[in-house]
């Protein structure tokens, strides 16, 4: 989540004053964002030691944890909103984390690449694994283990009984809310528990 | 620093005129906020930075951490080290005499815990002036206390860390302790704990105890690494007594090391502090609900080869601070070393900290503190060791 514009939109999503936890939080810059702007609270989860340190400088509230590991630390329901963006690809165990997400959060909100805009599908369509700003890594490299599309996590959201409460990609810095799986290189859900 | 006044203790007993060595480091700044205690574990002491004129090798035990320029840094921090209450270092402890008996107190003198010495620190602090600290911080059981002075009383700290800490310990834990504390009190040397009056100190015990204490401080993989197999004379000496592996001249060294400086008597009096530390224990077992009573921000760290006090200890004690929605963070240290880690300077356990202790630094407006304020004394000065003059009252 380095585009600020990106990092705007989502914030957007999260109503003022809400006790927030942002699972692969990075360097805390959409909890400091959230803090100052939208008067949030709350706490960032990361597994990486640069980036506990850099939250650390921020003075955002960071658990250095791995996600594969659950969230057995966090009750149910009892954060606000819990964010999940640019993160669930990199997880091996998505739906477990889909699903704690739901349960820890009221509203969880998660971002990804959409492995289905188009510039992605002529790529295949040629015969290679797309490389773009969204996904710049070759295939054998990639820590995108789980590439999904935007009408993937529907029809996933849908299996596992949560409500969708907006959708829209991202392209751009721009929302994109016509034909997104096609048009928009980011996926973004706000969902709560059905 | 005396204080007549007794410390009610949570066994029931008083101890009264006791003394609490202490050492300060920087300058307390005009408004008194910059103040930052530094709690001791189970065998250091006051003296946590800096070096004594003319004993260049007495380093501080923390000193790695403390100084100027460093994480906590002694020219924006006022740090204030104490010798707990029980302990060898000088302060009241069983080596003192009883007033009741004119004697040493040795066995007899009343078994402390982590509160009593919280509450100890917390009147240093009255008699220092300073009504809240900036933090409080500590390793092990260091850590335990600093946790308690969260609990205790939380208006006097804006910020606790916890490093390398538990909630309370495990059976095993315990178990270790009992084995050390059985290994001293077994030895003929020991006299029921009145040894001092014998002339003789139950060395042998007290090597045993610390033996054991270091197989627990390293990890398995730091103890292979550092001795592996290796031995002494390279190859078998087909004895069962003498050294021939590597580890055990480092065991029995350490040990000897020990029995030299420490007390038998604080050593059972200490092991026991740990033992009974639990701050979930008058509310049935639930953390949580104990933490309730925290108001100050949280930096808790562990290591993740520490398996005396293992992170999902420290795991216990940020949940329960994300239960009662605490400012907390935790950070998990991939370091190799095992519970030793905390005392040694890996730059992400000592980056963290430094961001912590800048953090405070800028909230505090610290930088630029007053040059006359009271009971200070600066790093590397042989009047940074406040010994137990009587009278010192101040």
């Amino acid at each position: 989540m380095s585009d600020r514009r990106d990092m705007e939109l989502i914030a957007a999503l999260v109503p003022p004053g809400s006790r927030v936890l942002d699972l692969g939080c990075g360097s805390g810059e959409l909890l400091a964002h959230l803090g100052q702007h939208r008067q949030c609270s709350g706490y960032g989860v990361e597994i990486d030691d640069a980036n506990v340190l850099a939250c650390a400088r921020r003075g955002v509230n960071v658990i250095q944890l791995n996600l594969e590991e659950g969230l057995a630390m966090f009750e149910d329901q009892s954060f606000d909103v819990v964010l999940q963006l640019d993160t669930m690809q990199h997880l091996r165990n998505t739906e477990r984390m889909l699903r704690e997400t739901a349960r820890v959060g009221r509203i969880g909100i998660v971002s990804f690449p959409n492995f289905a805009h188009w510039p992605n599908r002529l790529r295949v369509a040629t015969g290679r694994m797309p490389v773009t700003k969204a996904l710049p890594y070759e295939w054998y490299d990639t820590p995108n283990i789980r590439v999904g599309t935007y009408a993937d996590f529907e029809v996933l959201a849908r299996k596992d009984g949560l409500r969708i409460l907006d959708a829209f990609g991202i392209q751009g810095g721009e929302v994109v809310r016509r034909r997104p799986n096609l048009l928009a290189s980011v996926a973004v859900f706000k969902f709560e528990r059905g | 620093m005396t204080f007549a006044e007794p410390l009610p203790l949570r066994s029931g007993a008083r101890l009264a005129d006791y003394t609490l060595v202490y050492e300060t480091y920087g300058t307390l700044d005009a408004a008194r906020s910059n103040a930052v205690l530094v709690c001791h574990a189970l065998n250091a002491s006051h003296h946590v930075a800096g070096t004594y004129a003319g004993e260049p090798k007495i380093e501080g035990w923390w000193d790695n951490l403390i100084g100027p320029g460093k994480p906590l840094d002694t020219e924006r921090f006022f740090v204030i080290g104490v010798n707990n209450p029980g302990s060898c270092f000088g302060s009241t402890g069983p080596m003192s005499v009883n007033p009741a008996t004119g004697q040493a107190w040795g066995a007899d003198f009343p078994v402390v815990t982590v509160e009593d010495w919280v509450d100890a620190q917390a009147r240093l602090m009255d008699r220092l002036g300073i009504a809240q600290l900036a933090a409080v911080i500590g390793g092990s059981l260091g850590g335990m206390q600093a946790l308690s002075w969260s609990l205790r009383h939380p208006g006097r700290l804006r910020q606790c860390i916890a490093v390398a800490s538990a909630p309370n310990l495990s059976a095993q834990n315990i178990a270790f302790n009992e084995v050390a504390r059985r290994a001293i009190i077994t030895d003929p040397d020991f006299h029921g704990g009145h040894f001092y009056a014998h002339g003789v100190l139950p060395r042998r015990g007290l090597r045993v105890a610390r033996m054991i204490g270091h197989i627990t401080y390293l990890s398995d993989d730091a103890m292979e690494q550092k001795f592996g197999r290796g031995m002494r004379n390279g190859e078998l000496g087909y004895s069962t007594q003498e050294i021939e592996f590597e580890i055990e001249s480092y065991l029995r060294h350490q040990g000897d090391k020990f029995s030299e400086y420490f007390d038998a008597n604080t050593y059972l009096l200490i092991t026991r502090a740990l033992d009974y530390f639990d701050p979930a224990r008058e509310f049935g077992g639930d953390l949580a609900r104990a933490f309730a009573a925290a108001t100050c921000r949280f930096q808790v760290i562990s290591f993740t080869t520490d398996w005396r006090f293992s992170p999902a200890r420290s795991r216990e004690i940020v949940k329960a601070l994300l239960d009662n929605r605490r400012d907390v963070s935790y950070a998990e240290i991939a370091a190799p070393h095992g519970h030793d880690a905390f005392l040694l300077d890996d730059p992400r356990y000592h980056g963290v900290l430094r961001a912590c202790f800048d953090r405070l630094a800028v909230e505090a407006g610290a930088g630029a503190p007053a040059r006359a304020a009271p009971g200070t004394s600066p790093l590397h000065r042989a009047g940074g060791l406040r010994p137990d003059a009587p009278g010192d009252a101040a």
